[in-house]
């Protein structure tokens, strides 16, 4: 599948294209076929995202999982502070990285 | 230390209204991204992997404890509680809301501090030996000059579009500990028939085509350095390649054209820059000088430091170095500890500096290319209070120059131009070689990760340098052995195929292995690799 990222305008924070608004969870991505392109300047000029790209992500059992590590990050977070990431309680969460 | 005058506080105010303008255009939809970001940049605001990274320029990597506290009010009120020091002698937050960086800035301003020119194809941030004015192999305290090279560049019309980013280092000690060679231009202060001067070296740098700088000429007047580093600059401008931003570095050109040639072309162009009178005048560099005279060191004080402390001791050993005045030290702290993220410190442990910094170090610290921090005037007899403040803070490892003391860049963790992450192979290693005893057996050992080619953790330089890279999505890391950022200046070899990152590991510990059967008195790991070759340590590690 296809799915939208980039980072919030405002605060930088990365976020994800769930098909009718941005969400800061990698699992809410909505497949965007072809259209991510065109997602992605509409959103640019409508201010509510910066540096969007159409990425290679896959569904697995533990949802959606992009395809590259270096977008698995900046799903998940920093490795190296668990407590910065977005499961911070999860000690094996970085595990989903790699 | 260096004080702003009204222009200087002018031109940094001017500066932060101009961005807060710029910035409150971009939310409002009035400038485009693609219009928006070279203005950024010229603030020191990138677009990294998580958030908005800022990175706050630390001039030749001096503050005092009244800045070093704003850099940590700053991470606490702005960010997540924590900065990132660089190999750059700067300091990098990760975590910046893009309506913030305006308010940050003008904080900044109230202490002399901006990230003007810390990205960009522009003179960057002027770095130095963090021991500069204390150490007692040096000619001259080198940062007047790293000071009026500051002036010089800030703003610079000619050099503001550069055809890339321009790096200098000014030493004036015989040990190089700013890593001078491997900068676009290097400065190294000597005397000469009493008169101070300079040796210029032109043409070095790490990234992908790493360069030792060859030496360009061996004495400049002191009040002729900057038109010569004009021309420098000038020769570069001119003919430094525009159409390929990887051959576009000062390096490729004096490689290209050759040193001769290069030399030549700076020095038509110097003769020409004198006839033009544009040095600065003597009285700028002697005002500047007086700001960085010795602080007025107490006479009298004792020399002994109490070591019945065996923990103590060990930290005095290995973190505490030699300092020109009679009875004072410098005191050099960590920013390793084991299993920690080399260069990370939380806004307590700034604020922690700052305090130590005012109350036993005549308000001055010294931030290293090392990602480590320097009390550089430290009367012996505090030198416990200070071990036991930064034991308490998780300060006080005693790892200077080992195998743990481990320059890595914030790698694939944090940075969108990594090809892999160089902070959990930096904790593994320091995991593995943790044991005191047997870090003090390896003795020096640089140890430079970085997490791609740009070589920000300076792997070319390392003694064991590790270079990360991506293999069809797997992050894979290549080993190099040999290099010295030092006065021996030299770049890293690479042994062989990649490893994974437990690999790798274990490969580190079969060269030390090596090295430990191989070693004649005295040698260091470097000594021995340079004395024995590649091909024992390929053989041990590739079989």
């Amino acid at each position: 599948m296809k799915i939208l990222t980039g980072n919030d305008l405002v605060t930088g924070d990365v976020i994800w294209w769930a098909g009718d608004g941005w969400s800061r969870q990698v699992g809410d991505s909505a497949d965007v076929g072809a259209l991510g392109d065109d997602i992605a300047r509409t959103e640019e000029a409508a201010l509510r995202v910066v540096g969007a790209y159409v990425i290679d992500a896959s569904v697995t059992d533990e949802g959606v999982r992009p395809a590259h590590i270096k977008d698995r990050i900046r799903a998940l977070g920093p490795t190296v502070r668990p407590d910065l990431t977005l499961k911070p309680n999860d000690a094996e969460a970085g595990n989903w990285v790699i | 230390m260096y004080r702003y005058d009204s222009y200087d506080q002018s031109i940094v105010d001017a500066r932060v209204e101009e961005f807060r303008d710029q910035t409150q255009r971009r939310l409002a939809g009035q400038l485009t991204e693609d219009q928006f970001k070279p203005l950024r940049l010229m603030n020191g605001l990138y677009l990294q992997l998580h958030a908005y990274m800022l990175r706050v320029a630390i001039p030749y990597g001096t503050l005092s404890g009244r800045q070093m506290r704003k850099l940590g009010e700053i991470a606490r009120k702005y960010d997540k509680g924590y900065g990132h020091f660089t190999t750059r002698q700067n300091l990098q937050y990760n975590w910046i809301k893009l309506a913030d960086a305006p308010d940050i800035l003008a904080e900044l301003a109230t202490v002399e501090m901006h990230a003007i020119q810390t990205s960009g194809n522009c003179i960057r941030n002027i770095s130095s030996d963090q021991y500069a004015g204390v150490a007692a192999d040096e000619v001259a305290d080198p940062r007047p000059w790293a000071e009026l090279l500051r002036q010089w560049s800030s703003f610079h019309p000619e050099f503001t579009y550069l055809p890339r980013k321009f790096k200098i280092a000014v030493i004036a000690a015989e040990e190089d500990r700013a890593a001078m060679r491997l900068h676009d231009i290097g400065i190294k202060l000597v005397a000469r028939d009493g008169a101070i001067g300079a040796e210029v070296y032109a043409g070095g740098g790490m990234g992908r085509t790493p360069m030792v700088a060859p030496l360009i000429r061996d004495f400049v007047r002191e009040d002729e350095i900057i038109s010569y580093l004009e021309a420098c600059l000038r020769v570069y401008n001119r003919y430094g390649r525009r159409d390929n931003k990887y051959k576009a570095r000062i390096k490729i050109l004096v490689h290209e054209i050759g040193v001769e040639e290069y030399r030549r072309q700076v020095e038509e162009e110097f003769a020409h820059m004198r006839t033009l009178g544009l040095n600065p005048p003597t009285q700028e560099l002697d005002r500047i000088r007086t700001f960085f005279a010795d602080p007025g060191y107490e006479a009298g004080l004792p020399d002994e430091i109490d070591r019945s402390d065996p923990a103590f001791a060990l930290w005095v050993d290995r973190q505490v170095a030699a300092h020109k005045a009679p009875g004072y030290a410098i005191v050099n702290i960590s920013l390793k500890p084991l299993g920690g993220i080399p260069g990370d410190a939380s806004a307590d442990q700034i604020e922690l500096a700052a305090d130590l910094a005012e109350r036993y170090s005549l308000d001055e610290l010294r931030v290293t290319h090392a990602q480590n921090l320097v009390l550089p005037h430290v009367r012996k007899s505090d030198l416990y209070a200070i071990w036991q403040a930064l034991d308490e803070a998780g300060l006080a490892e005693a790892n200077l120059d080992l195998i743990t003391d481990i320059i890595a860049c914030p790698g694939l963790d944090y940075c969108s131009l990594a090809n892999a992450r160089a902070i959990p192979l930096a904790q593994k290693i320091a995991r593995r070689f943790a044991d005191n005893d047997r870090q003090k057996d390896l003795g020096e050992l640089k140890l430079k990760i970085s997490g791609c080619i740009n070589a920000c953790g300076h792997h070319h330089a390392g003694h064991i340098g590790i270079l990360g890279v991506d293999r069809k999505g797997v992050e894979n890391f290549q080993l190099l052995f040999g290099g010295s950022g030092a006065q021996d200046a030299s770049l890293g070899q690479i042994v062989g195929p990649g490893f994974s990152e437990d690999g790798v590991v274990d490969a580190i510990e079969k060269a030390t292995d090596i090295y430990l059967a191989e070693r004649a008195d005295g040698e260091r790991f470097l000594d021995t690799y340079r004395r024995i070759g590649i091909k024992p340590f390929k053989e041990a590690l590739y079989g």
